[in-house]
């Protein structure tokens, strides 16, 4: 191994890590506001990129069926407040984004030539695709349940996750998909060929991380979810609204999935079931932030990146082996240096 | 009257018994889900496209989906045998299902056609697997085929890059055997996984070790991210791909990166490219025409013409079956097995099987061709 072979392997690991740096923030989001331990993470990864596919091979996109169910079930389980609550504001809300919005993304799937649309477009329609699948899920699965225990939770998320694969399989079929490369453009740094994909996958991680912090520090919405954060019962002493803040989560998990499912897309295939091993590295990380904290987070997801494609030179028949072993040192060394007080059920 | 009316309800009762069973029962069991989901739902498609008559019989296939899983694949055996009756099982589309099933058909001595490609399925024929018979070709005609190309084309060293399962192992098993036998060199060996996002670490070792050709031993779209991966680190020699990445998912994904790969391949996927005198072309034409025009131009793949030819050997044998028994018993499904065993230079779209007691796939040389990739399509190098 010499330096130039160094370099070209960090650098991957960099841009691999990137994307697990979205999903592990992702995942400690999730943990943190709701304590749900979020599987399907790796779902929006995968369906976000695959719809890109379907849209850029002028087909139709199997998520927009997904948004009319989901916003079905929504309406069904809001029925009894629908009728009950003479509330026209609340009627409007629901009705509106449950059922108009999902019609009107079936009618543009259906009318508009995506092929014609370019490529942003294209990342637009998906991103409105993707996005309200977040909070439909939340609404669905994991509101009826919120404050069960976290194991309850986690066994939940499995499920989703499970039935998310499947419907995966039959939206899009067994086989992989790439999408085209925002830039088709490489730069040569000494003995590095970097593509401007890479370039835009760092670029936009950072950008997101950026707006993401300022979202938490700056806006009411965003300064809520820490209150909830930090303490559930005590927001909603504050008037935090648990379920509004489940929603708004899951809402920024799957836009953040989706993101980096598009970023990724070029790069490499994807398949309807790569979510999971993806979320998973991701998960490794989070874990390594102690599901958490933010920055230990960020810099875990980058050493399994970096860790992944080192280890794929050396000992490429073991790569995954030891990309996860090293949650057991992790587990371990947490577990002597933090003091875990068990969380008090409500 | 009475005594009257109860004998012809009797015997009514007995025709219809016969009738319903004088059909015979084929219980199919695909992996239409799951990862071999690719495998299974060309198959799946082929037992539509199945005749419904042979040899002046109904035929009644009862397909079920396995979902690439061991234990559904053996229940869906037993289902056939205990419920359905049948007398011939087919499937499962994977190896590790079609072993699993060889100890069901076995006990109940209901025998078997397996769309799995693994060895394992048909070989040694003992006392279990004299049940078992099986329609792909194995992998080790394959990497032969493969080697005697490498040969041929002035290649002296060679690296590997599998998926780090049962089947990159197996690849690489029989691969660094017959390669030894051509006394080629093999100079750097690598894995990854399926559903990997990168494997420039693999890659970067394989150019460091300058070998004149690299094999990828995956399946499917997956086995694209290793090839595009080489051309990106410009590795300049020859590629070759196995016989696994034959369907036009891989062409798209691959797109460029996969012009001038070298991979074998059943005869069946450039049917209508072979040159006349070829024994697999008549069937292989007939097959390719009625896919297609059922499922559109392209879509032909090697896994559902295994189920074809599975229907191939079914229609040979069943005459002499007929002759000997009643379908619906044992000693049809006995006979059934005698005579798919006793089958000689049978034509079907995969080459031409001749089965034996020891050999219970029966292809040869005839049922592998070389394919090159040029402009996005497989072509026939004679």
């Amino acid at each position: 191994m010499d330096f130039s072979i160094a370099l070209i392997l960090t650098q991957d690991g960099i841009v691999n890590g990137a994307v697990y740096v979205l999903l592990a923030l992702a995942l400690v989001l999730v943990f943190t506001v709701t304590r749900i331990i979020f599987i399907p993470q790796g779902e929006f990864v995968a369906f976000a990129a695959l719809t890109l596919a379907m849209l850029e091979n002028g087909r139709f996109p199997g998520t927009v069926w997904l948004v009319l169910a989901g916003g079905l079930a929504v309406c069904a389980m809001e029925a009894r407040a629908l009728v009950a609550r003479h509330d026209w504001h609340y009627r409007v809300q629901v009705l509106g984004w449950n059922l108009a919005y999902p019609l009107v993304l079936w009618a543009l799937a259906a009318t508009i030539d995506w092929r014609e649309a370019g490529q942003w477009g294209r990342i637009a329609f998906t991103l409105a695709l993707i996005v309200p699948l977040g909070p439909m899920m939340f609404r669905v699965f994991f509101q009826p349940i919120a404050s069960a225990p976290v194991l309850v939770l986690l066994i939940v998320a499995v499920a989703v996750h499970v039935a998310l694969v499947g419907l995966g399989l039959w939206m899009f079929g067994a086989e992989g998909y790439r999408t085209l490369p925002l830039w088709d453009e490489n730069f040569l740094v000494g003995p590095l060929r970097i593509p401007g994909q890479a370039v835009w996958v760092l670029g936009a991680s950072l950008a997101l991380i950026v707006l993401l912090a300022q979202f938490f520090s700056r806006t009411i919405y965003g300064k809520a979810l820490r209150a909830t954060a930090v303490n559930r019962n005590g927001a909603r002493l504050m008037g935090i609204s648990p379920n509004l803040a489940g929603r708004l989560t899951l809402m920024l998990a799957a836009a953040i999935g989706a993101v980096s499912g598009i970023l990724v897309s070029p790069i490499t295939t994807i398949y309807y079931d790569t979510g999971f091993l993806i979320g998973l590295k991701g998960f490794v990380a989070a874990i390594i932030g102690g599901l958490a904290a933010y920055p230990a987070a960020a810099a875990g997801a980058l050493l399994v990146g970096l860790l992944e494609s080192f280890s794929s030179f050396w000992a490429s028949a073991y790569k995954e082996v030891i990309v996860f072993t090293l949650i057991i040192p992790v587990l371990f060394w947490r577990s002597l240096r933090t003091h875990h007080v068990e969380e008090e059920e409500e | 009257m009475e005594r009257k009316k109860r004998i012809i309800l009797g015997l009514a009762l007995a025709l219809g018994w016969t009738l319903a069973q004088a059909q015979v029962k084929v219980g199919v069991t695909v992996s239409a889900t799951g990862p071999a989901a690719s495998l299974g739902i060309p198959e799946k498609n082929t037992v539509e496209m199945l005749p419904k008559e042979m040899a002046g019989q109904k035929i009644e296939y009862i397909v079920l989906d396995d979902a690439s899983d061991t234990t559904t694949a053996v229940n869906n055996t037993r289902k056939f045998i205990t419920e359905d009756k049948v007398d011939l099982v087919m499937g499962s589309s994977i190896t590790p299902n079609a072993l699993a099933m060889i100890d069901v058909v076995a006990e109940a001595k209901v025998p078997m056609i397996s769309f799995a490609a693994g060895d394992r399925v048909i070989s040694p024929v003992d006392e279990k697997r004299r049940w078992v018979f099986k329609t792909p070709q194995s992998d080790k005609m394959m990497t032969e085929a493969i080697v005697e190309h490498m040969a041929a084309n002035g290649v002296k060293t060679v690296g590997f890059i599998g998926f780090s399962d049962a089947y990159g192992e197996s690849w690489y098993q029989s691969f660094s055997e017959a390669i030894a036998a051509k006394g080629l060199q093999m100079v750097v060996n690598e894995r990854y996984n399926r559903t990997d996002t990168s494997v420039t670490g693999q890659v970067l070792k394989i150019i460091g070790a300058k070998p004149d050709a690299v094999l990828i031993a995956g399946s499917g779209t997956p086995a694209a991210l290793p090839q595009k991966t080489l051309k990106e680190r410009g590795y300049s020699g020859k590629i070759y791909q196995t016989h696994g990445v034959v369907n036009p998912d891989f062409l798209r994904v691959c797109g460029r990166d996969c012009e001038g790969t070298f991979l074998p391949s059943s005869p069946v996927v450039v049917a209508p490219q072979l040159p006349d005198g070829h024994p697999a072309k008549a069937a292989g034409v007939e097959y390719f025409q009625l896919y297609e025009s059922k499922y559109g131009k392209g879509s032909v793949t090697q896994f559902g013409s295994y189920v074809w030819d599975a229907g191939k050997l079914l229609a040979a044998a069943l005459p002499e079956a007929l002759a000997k028994a009643k379908p619906g018993t044992p000693e049809f499904r006995a006979a059934l097995r005698d005579a798919i065993e006793h089958l000689k230079e049978v034509p079907a779209a995969n080459g031409v099987y001749s089965m034996s007691p020891t050999d219970h796939l029966g292809l040869d040389h005839r049922a592998r061709v070389m394919l090159r990739i040029e402009g996005g399509q497989w072509k026939y190098i004679p």
